[in-house]
């Protein structure tokens, strides 16, 4: 046993990986453009990210107009509305959600949480962006072919998404296809970045169980990716393959039109196996970064110690491996052996236990602390309350017998916006709002993030809960129109024009948050390095913003976990990760 | 669906392992004495690249352990006839085994520091990859010779998939066995940087070969035997 306070660097063992070469710009182009610095690359991520997630603002403006008033603009008819609907979901949960919380994040936040210098293969990682470009590129460009972009809805079901009759079957479904190969590949090179960083790249003393738990968040998502997006780059190869080269991988024989198809003998439930043995995955890799995040700002901002540290890192591999074996919930009314259904609802209702735990141990951090109530607080507590609403509606859904009357209606709707919609969108805010101070070295405006904190939340609650009655009533989601439909009464119409209405007004209100954000960078009042008074190791790099390399001239060491909060007997109510041990000191 | 079974508790294994190597089941905070309990200093971590090709060999597999997933549940299908199985497969799969042993030769000769033995293995090993290649190009040829195009059944579709993908990781292997033997070349170059590099190389090729082994025995029907050892093994 040594005594740690004298020479406290002796009691940690040495670094595990020699100091990496960093690769110096020498240019502007590569300083600012084909930049190899990860926090760059954060950057034009996120942007990109939120650039094309505004499209898919407007898309679900576009569907949202369509349910309230049919046929009140004649721009939008059968196919523009179907496209409109592919294109949102689409956008949202790969090219928006999955973009920025593993590569705007990701790629910010990992080298800075595990005190590395930048990742670990930063030339891949540009790369990797520059191939996130490309997809979305191509993704946006099929906008401008004839035919438009597919219409064939976010899961590209076969063999509907590539015969006639489905609006983009010429060229609309082979840009979308191309596309998420092309983000499939340029993810693979981020996400074995991201692992191999937290693998390698750890700085002296920063043991796995000292890591934040947004690296953790993060890390264990960007497995779960790398495992499942092959089962989505599989299912778009073999299609592309079925559209172009007329192979049978998923086409039946098939009649169209009174011709009968070249097809025969494909399997098209094939292609939902493989697509929702990504697709389940896929939510889970947008919220456990979220529940990472959410973790460290509560803990911040509540001056506690998370509660249940290892509990909660084990909730998250639990959650991470259970995500990978549900995915069957997804094709309950695929006409699959009930002995499926019955193994898919126990796995299913299985990851309710992990959940809650996180659940308990967020709000159990919460009692008795001494809670701030700042913006990325109040985001933090949304997401608590949202992330619960949508996880129980979860429970009813992840039972074949309740799944199936609910499957076809707005109850899946809202369900799926509630957990993996609007929680994460309200982690993101708070995690902006957050961590802005260490990317810029300015606050954002406290009022304005609370006026749109207050907006967004109301407004999320009015459009979403109000789905879950229609639902019950049986209004079916996917339908362009109604038309004739005896069993949705006249209140369902009035309903469905104040949703419409809300989310009118809460998309323009986000305008509140890019005028805040951008006005900020310049007028925003000086933040210093540590704002928070947070003790995990961003926030304490010699420079804000950090500069490149991140660390000057010596890596930090690091003496215990990112939750030393309000501890007895300090001066400070923290101790950040780097500072040497006091005397008698008990930190993990 | 059972192949990505096998696969998953595979990797799992290895994942869990890792991490109660790593101390994840201590709780460091409830010793008492010194400030921290580390993971002994014995461990000396592979290099980053190791570790970053041993991930992408893990997402590679999955992405073959799908398409042999998806393979054998549409093989349960009554209306299934086997794929085609060209007798040159025999030969490319032959000049594949030797392209794997020489590069295995060529990690030696790296190890050992002897430059000429490198070359010459590892220029070996090009060729007989080159030459599997151009096998597999022919097997093609004589398949659409025969009028067995990926769109006559299924089964085609497949042995033209797997076999282009499988293709396809070794042409992208190729690039970098050629950027190292360029370096090999290159007497400046630090002789451990190659040695590892050729290392990388060399577990790719063996990667790559057992994919193969377990292709070539599914597309030729023998996989029904294996299944079947499987099975008794695991039933």
């Amino acid at each position: 046993m040594t005594d740690a306070t004298v020479r406290p660097e002796d009691a940690v063992p040495p670094a595990e990986t020699p100091e990496m070469e960093l690769f110096h710009a020498h240019s502007w182009v590569t300083q600012y453009v084909f930049c190899q610095d990860a926090k760059v690359i954060a950057i034009q991520y996120a942007g990109t990210a939120i650039g094309i997630g505004l499209v898919a603002l407007v898309m679900s403006w576009v569907i949202r107009i369509q349910l309230a008033f049919p046929g009140a603009i004649s721009f939008i008819d059968a196919d523009v509305y179907y496209q409109s609907v592919t294109m949102h979901g689409m956008i949202m949960v790969v090219y928006m959600l999955t973009a920025i919380f593993l590569g705007g994040f990701g790629n910010y936040l990992i080298p800075l949480m595990v005190g590395a210098r930048d990742m670990v293969f930063p030339f891949v990682n540009m790369l990797s962006y520059w191939v996130y470009l490309l997809a979305t590129l191509v993704l946006a460009a099929s906008y401008f072919v004839p035919g438009g972009p597919t219409g064939a809805g976010w899961t590209l079901y076969p063999p509907q998404s590539i015969l006639t009759g489905t609006p983009g079957h010429e060229y609309g479904i082979i840009m979308m296809l191309a596309s998420l190969i092309l983000f499939i590949v340029g993810f693979t090179m981020g996400g074995l970045n991201y692992v191999v960083t937290v693998l390698q790249g750890r700085t002296r003393g920063m043991t796995l169980m000292r890591m934040p738990l947004t690296a953790w968040g993060i890390f264990a998502a960007a497995v779960m990716a790398l495992l499942a997006f092959p089962g989505l780059f599989v299912a778009c190869v073999m299609l592309l393959l079925d559209r172009t080269l007329g192979t049978s991988f998923f086409m039946p024989s098939i009649v169209e039109l009174g011709e009968h198809k070249n097809y025969n003998g494909g399997s098209p439930i094939l292609f939902q196996h493989l697509f929702w043995f990504f697709g389940h995955p896929e939510v889970y890799i947008v919220a456990l970064p979220a529940f990472g995040i959410v973790s460290d700002l509560i803990s911040v901002h509540a001056r506690k110690n998370i509660f249940g540290y290892r509990m909660m890192v084990w909730a998250i591999i639990a959650i991470g491996v259970l995500s990978m074996v549900v995915w069957g919930h997804h094709m309950y009314i695929s006409g699959m052996d009930p002995w499926f259904g019955f193994f898919f609802a126990v796995t299913t209702l299985a990851i309710a236990v992990p959940t809650a735990l996180k659940v308990y141990n967020w709000v159990l951090t919460l009692w008795h602390a001494d809670i701030h109530f700042t913006t990325p607080m109040l985001f933090a507590l949304g997401f608590l309350v949202t992330f619960v609403n949508g996880g129980i509606t979860g429970l009813y859904l992840g039972n074949v017998i309740v799944d199936v009357p609910l499957s076809a209606t707005l109850f899946v709707v809202a369900h799926f916006h509630m957990v993996m919609g609007i929680a994460p969108v309200l982690v993101i805010f708070g995690a902006i709002y957050h961590w802005y101070p260490k990317i810029t070295g300015r606050m954002m405006d406290e009022r304005l993030g609370k006026i749109h904190f207050w907006i967004t939340f109301l407004g999320a609650y009015a459009i979403f809960f109000p789905m879950h009655y229609l639902g019950l009533l049986g209004m079916p989601r996917r339908f362009y129109e109604m038309g004739q439909t005896a069993f949705v009464p006249h209140s369902a119409e009035l309903l469905n024009i104040f949703i419409t209405v809300t989310a009118l007004v809460v998309g323009f209100a986000q305008s509140i948050f890019f005028y805040n954000l951008f006005r900020s960078l310049k007028h925003g009042a000086p933040a210093g390095g540590n704002p928070w008074r947070a003790a995990s190791l961003e926030w304490q790099t010699p420079e804000t913003p950090p500069g490149h390399g991140n660390w000057g001239k010596e890596l930090p060491i690091v003496y215990r976990w990112a939750y030393a909060y309000s501890v007895p007997g300090e001066p400070e109510d923290y101790l950040p990760q780097n500072v040497p041990p006091i005397a008698g000191e008990h930190s993990p | 669906m059972s192949v990505m079974g096998l696969f998953f508790v595979f990797i799992a294994s290895i994942a869990v392992t890792w991490l109660w190597r790593q101390g994840v089941m201590s709780s460091t905070w409830l010793a008492e004495g010194e400030v921290a309990n580390y993971p002994g200093e014995a461990l000396s971590p592979p290099p980053a690249a190791k570790v970053g090709l041993g991930v992408y060999l893990v997402v590679a597999g999955c992405l073959f352990s799908l398409m042999t997933a998806a393979f054998f549940m549409r093989m349960e299908s009554s209306d299934w006839q086997p794929p085609p199985a060209p007798g040159i497969l025999w030969f490319n799969t032959l000049a594949l085994v030797v392209s794997s042993a020489t590069i295995q030769m060529a990690q030696f000769a790296a190890a050992s520091r002897s430059r000429e033995g490198l070359k010459l293995w590892l220029g070996a090993s090009g060729v007989f990859s080159l030459a599997f290649l151009l096998g597999q190009l022919c097997a093609w040829r004589e398949l659409v010779d025969a009028g067995l195009y990926a769109s006559s059944n299924p089964a085609n579709a497949f042995f033209f998939l797997l076999t282009g993908a499988h293709g396809l990781h070794l042409i992208g292997g190729l690039v970098a066995l050629g950027r190292t033997f360029r370096g090999a070349w290159d007497d400046r170059r630090n002789t451990a940087l190659l040695a590892s590099s050729v290392e990388l190389c060399a577990i790719y090729w063996h990667f790559l070969l057992f994919v193969w082994l377990l292709l070539f025995a599914m597309l030729t029907g023998r996989a029904e035997a294996l299944g079947a050892i499987c099975r008794r093994i695991l039933g």
